[in-house]
């Protein structure tokens, strides 16, 4: 199982600024080791975000994210105490999903 | 106070739970719309566009792109891709120059704000663009070239 | 002026677009510093370290090896389980090993007392492989419980005074291919090597600078690096021998800079290019 995630909600007016480290290695499958094989692509492919266990966000995401993904975005109209759930989904199948509140 | 190890790890056992009475929230709708390999792999706009179903779109200043003039490191570029229009399906983002030019996806609902940043890699100097796939089919863009300088040895 | 103007007109065309275009251009993209500065502010927010700062404390709190026990015994300089501000007080002299020690010289102590682990098969260990990288991540959160103190490595022991000797002459040692030292890099104000600036480390550098911006997560690897990670490559790029994972010369290295540095501001872990 993937090391956890890193989600940050903070409240900001009538919405909450959603900041996400994300822990995977996002192989591109473009580069070679040092025996001159390709490295096999491996990275995250779906993205989702709920509030409140509603899902207000969906991604589809290739290789050229980089490694370690950081993603932001606001919610509208979250309070403190709610809760913001991602998880993701790479081309192995592995998968990951954490939750914050929003404070 | 929980730490934040303990913190996750009670939201994984959660997570599991809902699992296990395939109640998951989000992945059921993250799976059912199925992975668009073609859009990954086009070359150019207009391969993209195709694979997306989606016309060309058009230059407009209703869309932004947020990012640096140069970038340190290719590796890491932040990018984002904004719209004050009401009625966005999807943000793109993409790197012109790049083996494969879409980047990244994002469906918006109404729930967040059409305005979506994160970090791509880019190979070389190039234009990378922001797309906006509007619900009555416009496709708008926003471009910015982005400078990609190789950093020395140390720091 | 007009007359000259009409003269030679080709030539005060060419030199006027030259000027707009470089005024231009520098209205726009800004100078190439400023440019840099930019890109490494909009990265800060983010900093892919946090994850190995996670996960450092979960293992700090972890029990594991073969005697089931976490590190929160460890004493890192300020008594057992201590972390706050212990970063910005190392190396220092330990009584109980009798030696200076650098912080992942101690975690290896620690992990070898307390949890029953090799010291000597984590130390030869790579860099970013099983328990190698779990010293990394400690030490990533436990110079994190430093952040915004001021180094304040101590010299009130004669073997701490003998170790910033050590690490001195071995910073002055030229040797190698390239008959490199560290001073070939460091000792002098205002170098660079093309776009990295590199540090006067014979005294503080500043805030946040040198050996006070380390562990620090480099974006062009994605790696975390510690300070041992950082002192094996700068031995890579001198064409010289590692010493080995906290051995004497790195832990006498780490002396020299961080009493040089006292006072410099730790922003620990950093994001690096």
């Amino acid at each position: 199982m993937a090391d956890p995630m890193r989600i940050r909600a903070q409240v900001a007016g009538d919405k909450a600024t959603v900041r996400v480290l994300m822990s995977h290695e996002m192989e591109t499958g473009q580069r070679k080791d040092a025996a001159g094989a390709t490295i096999a692509a491996w990275h995250i492919q779906e993205v989702s975000a709920q509030h409140n266990g509603k899902t207000v966000m969906t991604a589809q995401w290739g290789p050229a994210v980089s490694k370690n993904p950081f993603m932001q975005f606001n919610v509208k109209g979250a309070k403190v105490g709610d809760k913001v759930t991602i998880s993701w989904v790479d081309n192995k199948g592995d998968k990951r999903t954490d939750e914050a509140v929003v404070s | 106070m929980q730490n934040r190890r303990e913190m996750l790890s009670h939201s994984v056992k959660v997570a599991a739970m809902l699992a296990a009475v395939g109640l998951m929230p989000g992945l059921a709708q993250a799976q059912a719309a199925a992975y668009n390999t073609p859009a990954f792999a086009a070359k150019t706009l207009a391969e993209v566009m195709k694979a997306l179903g989606a016309a060309m779109p058009a230059e407009s200043k209703d869309v932004t792109i947020t990012g640096p003039d140069i970038a340190e490191n290719g590796a890491v570029v932040p990018v984002g891709a904004a719209t004050t229009l009401p009625g966005v399906k999807r943000l793109l983002m993409m790197v012109e120059k790049n083996p494969a030019m879409l980047a990244a996806m994002f469906n918006v609902t109404d729930a967040i704000d059409a305005n979506i940043s994160t970090r791509v890699k880019m190979g070389q100097s190039s234009d990378v663009y922001a797309v906006a796939m509007m619900n009555d089919g416009k496709v708008l863009f926003a471009r910015k070239e982005i400078k990609v300088t190789l950093g020395g040895c140390g720091g | 002026m007009s007359r000259q103007n009409e003269a030679r007109p080709r030539r005060a065309i060419l030199l006027a677009s030259a000027m707009l275009v470089c005024l231009a251009a520098g209205a726009q993209t800004k100078s190439p510093a400023d440019g840099i500065a930019e890109y490494r502010k909009m990265l800060e927010d983010g900093n892919p370290a946090d994850l190995f700062e996670a996960k450092g404390e979960a293992l700090w709190k972890q029990r594991r090896g073969p005697k089931s026990a976490s590190l929160e015994a460890c004493d890192l300089g300020k008594g057992p389980g201590n972390v706050k501000g212990a970063w910005a007080e190392m190396p220092r002299y330990f009584a109980d090993t009798a030696r200076v020690q650098d912080l992942e010289s101690r975690l290896l102590t620690c992990m070898e007392t307390l949890q029953g682990l090799s010291a000597a098969e984590i130390a030869k260990t790579p860099f970013g492989r099983g328990e190698q990288s779990n010293v990394t991540a400690l030490a990533t959160w436990i110079a994190a419980e430093s952040r915004g103190m001021r180094f304040n490595v101590p010299q009130g022991h004669a073997e701490e005074r003998r170790f910033y000797e050590l690490g001195k002459r071995a910073f002055f040692f030229r040797g190698g291919p390239m008959d490199f030292s560290c001073a070939t890099c460091h000792s002098e104000e205002g170098k660079r090597i093309r776009l990295q600036d590199l540090p006067l480390l014979t005294k503080n550098p500043g805030d946040g600078i040198g050996f006070a911006a380390w562990p620090a997560y480099r974006v062009s690897n994605g790696e975390m690096w510690s300070m041992q990670l950082r002192l094996n490559d700068c031995f890579r790029q001198q064409r010289f021998p590692y010493p080995g994972f906290a051995s004497e010369a790195t832990i006498a290295l780490g002396s020299y800079m961080g009493v040089n540095a006292k006072g410099a501001l730790s922003i620990a872990p950093g994001l690096k290019r």
